[in-house]
């Protein structure tokens, strides 16, 4: 039984259909990738495993117990935690702060402790808000691991980075599902980096599934092409 | 040149304007944490003071003796604050920042109305928080009750600086202020943390007013109406979204207006409070953040 299951959820704003019957399943200790062109519903399926959105139908399950009728102040202490696409810090807190306010919930290792593993040791007093960004990017990680998730999820953690910034990305995501224990679930647009850390890719388009499989089978998939190389983009989701 | 006993009539002065600047300051850091925890002014914060002062009036009338009463009712208003924010703020949560401002305006009105259906309009008077006898320092009398009210004010909004700055529900409601979404997802009870904000909000604004009665002599129910002004003035002046702010505009609006009103003959009393009318829009004017505060730069 994998460990996050999202069967058959729709989500609607207006007339626009962000979310329409996606399926999918995490394992446990599985990294899995989170693709598809913008607009595809990436986010959207965040905010609905975060209860910061309800579906409009369908079942979001983890760990075999349905998340629909927990309250968000309470998914943390189902075990998820996670980044968001904007870094959503607290600005005028200091990186110990805002690492301590992630381990609100559930306490697990010491914040100190956290701070060196994402090597923040240097700006343990500083505000949040005069960061680099690719410091923040790691402030909000910190943050999120605070709460000692089993689940974690990334929202284009690349995005912004430098090169050299993505290329530890990977690494450090590997490393922390390994000391961490984590199952991890990443929207990401830098397609090398999800093809280096993914087990198991997802794409979406339209709002819809449009494959599933491993990196290399995605890769290959020509819907997958299709949708991100198409230059004349159908106004429609392909059949 | 001014003579000797000039400056102890001075020095005199400000201790009085830092007593009456502490009961602002008190008040203004009150409107501070609501400011920062919804975006809205509480316009009614000097109406809930006014009524708890009623409260701990009633309870001296009971045989109560200040402190105690004092001690009661700080912890009521506390209460109370989360009973109106969990009755009154909470349903309209969501909406804009000018419907939650005009509610507080309602709940001005009703607070006012309110004392005076169960209070009557006559004055009342509160016994004395401290020793009326005056205190030499270096040869200057300097009034007790205004450097115990200096002490309790400063004591007030240090209590609550600590309880932000080194307890983790103060944290957690910084949090909530700064970032909610953020916050739900880390385990915050968001609109809790409001409530609790309006509590401690209110508590602090029981502590002003019942500074602010006693050295009057008598009260009635709309005493504490220019005290908000003033608090609102001292609060614009350091920066609406700022605790230091606060204190330090409040402080020095109360030393500026009281050394005004006694110095410039045509000020008096009755200018003081077009006076700080003026450092308002003064302040808007030129400095629109205050002197600590935060200038809002919004993206375009």
């Amino acid at each position: 039984m994998p460990l996050l299951s999202v069967e058959h959820v729709t989500r609607r704003f207006g007339g626009v259909v962000a979310v329409d019957d996606v399926s999918l399943g995490v394992e446990s200790g599985q990294i899995a990738g989170l693709i598809g062109p913008n607009g595809a519903g990436k986010t959207t399926l965040f905010n609905l495993i975060t209860r910061l959105y309800r579906p409009d139908s369908g079942e979001i399950a983890f760990d075999g117990e349905s998340l629909l009728r927990t309250p968000p102040h309470r998914i943390v202490r189902r075990g998820i935690a996670r980044t968001f696409q904007n870094v959503e810090l607290f600005p005028s807190m200091t990186v110990l702060e805002n690492v301590l306010v992630g381990s609100h919930g559930r306490g697990g290792r010491s914040a100190r402790e956290l701070l060196g593993e994402l090597g923040l040791d240097a700006v343990v007093h500083r505000r949040a808000a005069g960061l680099a960004f690719g410091t923040m990017k790691r402030l909000e990680l910190a943050r999120a691991l605070a709460s000692s998730p089993r689940l974690l999820l990334l929202d284009e953690p690349a995005a912004g980075l430098s090169h050299e910034e993505v290329e530890e990305l990977g690494a450090l995501i590997r490393r922390i599902r390994a000391s961490f224990d984590l199952t991890v679930l990443l929207v990401e647009h830098h397609m090398n980096l999800v093809m280096g850390v993914a087990d198991r890719v997802h794409v979406l388009d339209f709002g819809r599934k449009l494959a599933e499989g491993s990196p290399a089978e995605v890769q290959r998939n020509p819907a997958v092409i299709e949708a991100y190389l198409g230059s004349e983009r159908p106004q429609h989701a392909p059949a | 040149m001014v003579g000797a006993a000039d400056w102890a009539g001075v020095a005199q002065q400000v201790v009085a304007g830092l007593s009456s600047g502490g009961t602002y300051a008190t008040l203004a850091v009150a409107l501070v944490l609501i400011y920062r925890a919804t975006g809205v002014v509480n316009f009614a914060q000097g109406e809930l003071a006014m009524f708890s002062t009623f409260v701990a009036w009633t309870l001296t009338q009971h045989g109560f003796s200040y402190w105690p009463a004092f001690a009661l009712t700080v912890a009521a208003s506390f209460g109370g604050g989360i009973a109106l924010e969990r009755v009154v703020i909470r349903p309209v949560e969501r909406a804009s920042v000018l419907t939650v401002a005009i509610v507080t305006i309602g709940v001005f009105f009703v607070v006012n109305g309110a004392a005076f259906w169960i209070w009557s309009p006559q004055v009342k008077s509160m016994p004395n928080a401290f020793s009326t006898r005056p205190i030499r320092i270096a040869g200057v009398a300097f009034s007790i009750s205004d450097l115990g009210i200096i002490g309790v004010s400063l004591l007030a909004v240090l209590l609550l600086w600590f309880f932000f700055r080194f307890t983790k529900l103060g944290l957690a409601m910084r949090a909530a202020a700064l970032n909610p979404e953020s916050s739900r997802l880390t385990g915050i009870r968001v609109s809790w943390m409001i409530a609790l904000g309006w509590g401690l909000a209110t508590a602090l604004g029981a502590v002003a007013g019942l500074m602010a009665a006693p050295p009057l002599g008598s009260f009635d129910q709309n005493f504490m109406q220019p005290i908000l002004l003033y608090a609102f003035a001292g609060a614009v002046l350091g920066g609406i979204d700022s605790a230091l702010g606060a204190v330090v505009g409040s402080l020095a609006l109360g030393v500026f207006l009281n050394l005004l009103g006694t110095y410039v003959s045509w000020v008096g009393t009755d200018l003081r409070q077009a006076a700080a009318l003026a450092v308002i829009l003064g302040v808007l004017l030129v400095r629109p953040a205050g002197l600590f505060g935060q200038a809002l730069v919004r993206r375009v």
